[in-house]
């Protein structure tokens, strides 16, 4: 693989150093005699739709086309298996009364609003506590990323089973001579835990962004603080806070985004009907219950879709904004 | 993820205000002089503080690793060991395997497991030929229109795919996929993402190397194969991963998609394990290392492609 790469390198160097250097920018037309240059045009017109025709044909049927189709079903009474008809804003009209649209729609908020300083603030730490090149840092940094790469279904079941009433958390409360704790049965407990495990899961990623991001801070701002006498914790407020400020936008972008939309943990902790009498339920599970089956309520389910996007659509927009509050 | 080169930046940097200028290259140097255990100032850290990182260091391992070794100790227990010990007994007294044969015996495992190596191996392969051949013609080819496909590319990339799993299962139903591999395959095929990803790779191509191929007389199939593509490797290795990572690791999208359990991924087949055998927990201990294990192996040797996917593609999860 290596070698027509470097051949290529070494034949580019020749041209480069040939006749006409200094026409390099002007496009390869010039430097082409007119017999290739035309051969050449002909594959410029029909070589490209080729190339991308793959991933535009996979991105618009699986991507473009059910986006749109799911903002058309949200106005529909659309079924799986049964065509639906316009029913113009009676699906959002009866979301309005649904307790459970109101129950996922608090569960998902909720999960942004812990998830969200929790994985902007923490990662951010862990990455200092990592920065450092003392002796086997590879090593724990590796390590910190481990749950990353486990899925999420692996994560969620190992949780589960660390909290169970008989699990490890539990066993070892219990030994301390703390009573146990129902993590898993407890409405509000379980929501909780399942944000513990999002973040748990999320510290690695976030922790390898802040890095890359640590080391664009430039070292004399540390030491021109240091010779001030700005203590660490100063130093991380004035100093590491505002440098890496872009990045922890984006980390509250994408968490954010990320948040709102959280199924799986909760689906795997609190079971598929969302723990007790479904206070657990996010909009996400929402959507996934109210839609699949055979009577699934295909017309209803895009409408909680069109929340998710119109609330997604929000978030990033704020988070933006407040970025450039800032910034003023 | 390593510092180095900015390192070097910024005491270039420093050096350049300085009344006795340093020459950057000889920073490296001078550090490893000095031994490792020294901050990025080259200043020795305090014994003190060097403590108390290893300290933190140490409580967190605990904290990312020690679940996996937990569940791990508690695949190998055997069914007559007590797993809900208090004070909790962290080494099984008596390592078997017997639990890993049991969940072949409930469930398919290994099938599962076949099913999830293929899609995950075909994913990998539709997303470094087709994010590659779109991303090339995105970033080099110059044809009307090219605008147009990089706005869908992006457009699509800013779409929530959890909200369009019903009408993507509706889709799916009419192709008469639903309930397939293929369907579980399709949807992340070739994911936006990807696309941009490559695009970016071949823009920070130098473009002479093409041209002179160009001149040479090679068609832009023999530049795309024989000089673009050897030249983002790295990018390319990052799809990759990430791709099989995405396809292994999926769980929303083969739950809503696969309805019989001949065709369950390992992630499903784990649920299914799950939401059945819930009270076998030494059961569900062993099929879970077996789902985490060939991702952990596969990221202990290419950690490197991992942490720069972060930086890459840092819109992904």
């Amino acid at each position: 693989m290596k070698s027509p790469a470097a051949a290529a390198a070494r034949t580019a160097g020749r041209a480069a150093e040939g006749p006409a250097p200094q026409k390099s920018g002007t496009g390869p037309r010039a430097a082409a005699g007119r017999r290739p240059a035309r051969r050449i045009r002909r594959q410029l017109v029909t070589s490209p739709w080729l190339f991308a025709a793959p991933g535009l044909v996979i991105v618009g049927v699986f991507i473009l086309y059910p986006f749109v189709s799911t903002i058309i079903n949200s106005f529909t009474d659309k079924r799986q298996l049964v065509e639906g008809k316009y029913v113009g804003l009676a699906n959002f009209r009866e979301l309005l009364h649904d307790d459970m649209f109101w129950i996922g729609l608090r569960n998902s908020t909720l999960y942004v609003l812990v998830v969200v300083p929790a994985l902007v603030v923490l990662p951010l730490l862990l990455a200092l506590l990592v920065q450092k090149q003392i002796p086997g840092i590879t090593f724990f940094r590796s390590a910190f990323y481990t749950p990353v790469v486990a899925s999420i279904v692996v994560v969620g079941l190992i949780w589960v089973w660390m909290l169970d009433e008989r699990g490890l958390v539990n066993a070892v409360l219990e030994a301390v001579g703390a009573g146990k704790v129902g993590f898993l049965s407890d409405q509000w407990l379980l929501l909780f835990s399942a944000m513990g495990v999002t973040v748990w899961k999320g510290l690695g990623y976030y922790m390898i962004i802040y890095l890359a991001a640590l080391a664009n801070v430039p070292r004399e701002l540390h030491e021109a603080a240091a010779v001030d006498g700005a203590g660490p914790v100063r130093r991380f407020l004035s100093v590491t806070v505002p440098a890496v400020r872009s990045t922890m936008v984006l980390v509250a972008a994408l968490s954010s985004v990320a948040a709102f939309k959280v199924f799986s943990e909760v689906y795997l902790m609190a079971g598929p009907t969302g723990g007790p009498a479904g206070e657990d339920t996010t909009l996400v599970m929402l959507v996934q219950r109210t839609g699949t089956g055979l009577t699934g309520r295909v017309g209803y389910a895009s409408a909680i879709s069109v929340v998710i996007f119109v609330v997604t659509v929000a978030l990033m927009l704020l988070v933006l904004r407040a970025d450039r509050k800032e910034d003023a | 993820m390593r510092t180095q080169p900015t390192d070097d930046a910024a005491s270039a940097a420093v050096a350049a205000r300085e009344e006795t200028p340093r020459k950057s290259r000889t920073k490296p140097a001078a550090r490893s002089r000095r031994g490792r255990v020294a901050d990025e100032n080259g200043r020795r850290m305090p014994l003190w503080e060097l403590a108390l990182r290893y300290t933190l260091l140490l409580v967190m391992l605990a904290l990312m690793i020690g679940p996996f070794l937990w569940q791990l100790s508690t695949s190998l227990k055997g069914p007559h060991e007590n797993i809900f010990s208090s004070p909790p007994s962290f080494l099984p007294s008596d390592p078997t395997l017997h639990n890993y044969e049991r969940v072949a015996d409930t469930i398919p495992v290994w099938d599962y497991a076949l099913n999830s190596l293929k899609v995950a191996a075909a994913n990998v392969f539709t997303n470094c030929v087709g994010a590659a051949l779109a991303g090339y013609a995105l970033a080099r080819l110059r044809y009307r229109g090219r605008k147009a496909a990089t706005l869908v590319f992006i457009l699509a990339m800013l779409v929530p795919v959890e909200g369009i799993i019903i009408a993507q299962f509706t889709t799916m139903r009419d192709l008469e996929l639903n309930n397939t591999l293929i369907g579980v395959l399709l949807p992340g095929c070739i994911s936006a993402l990807n696309v941009l990803l490559m695009r970016n790779a071949f823009l920070n191509l130098p473009y002479e190397v093409e041209e002179a191929a160009f001149v040479d007389g090679a068609n832009v199939w023999q530049r795309f194969f024989r000089i673009a593509l050897p030249a983002v490797k790295g990018t390319l290795a990052v799809v990759a991963i990430f791709a099989f990572m995405g396809a292994w690791d999926d769980f929303l999208w083969p739950l809503i998609v696969l309805s019989d359990p001949d065709k369950f991924t390992l992630t499903i087949g784990l649920n299914y394990l799950h939401g059945t055998f819930a009270n076998d927990e030494r059961l569900v201990a062993a099929g879970t290392v077996i789902a985490v294990l060939p991702l952990i192996v596969l990221f202990a040797c290419l950690q490197r492609y991992f942490f720069r996917g972060v930086g890459e593609g840092a819109v992904k999860g």
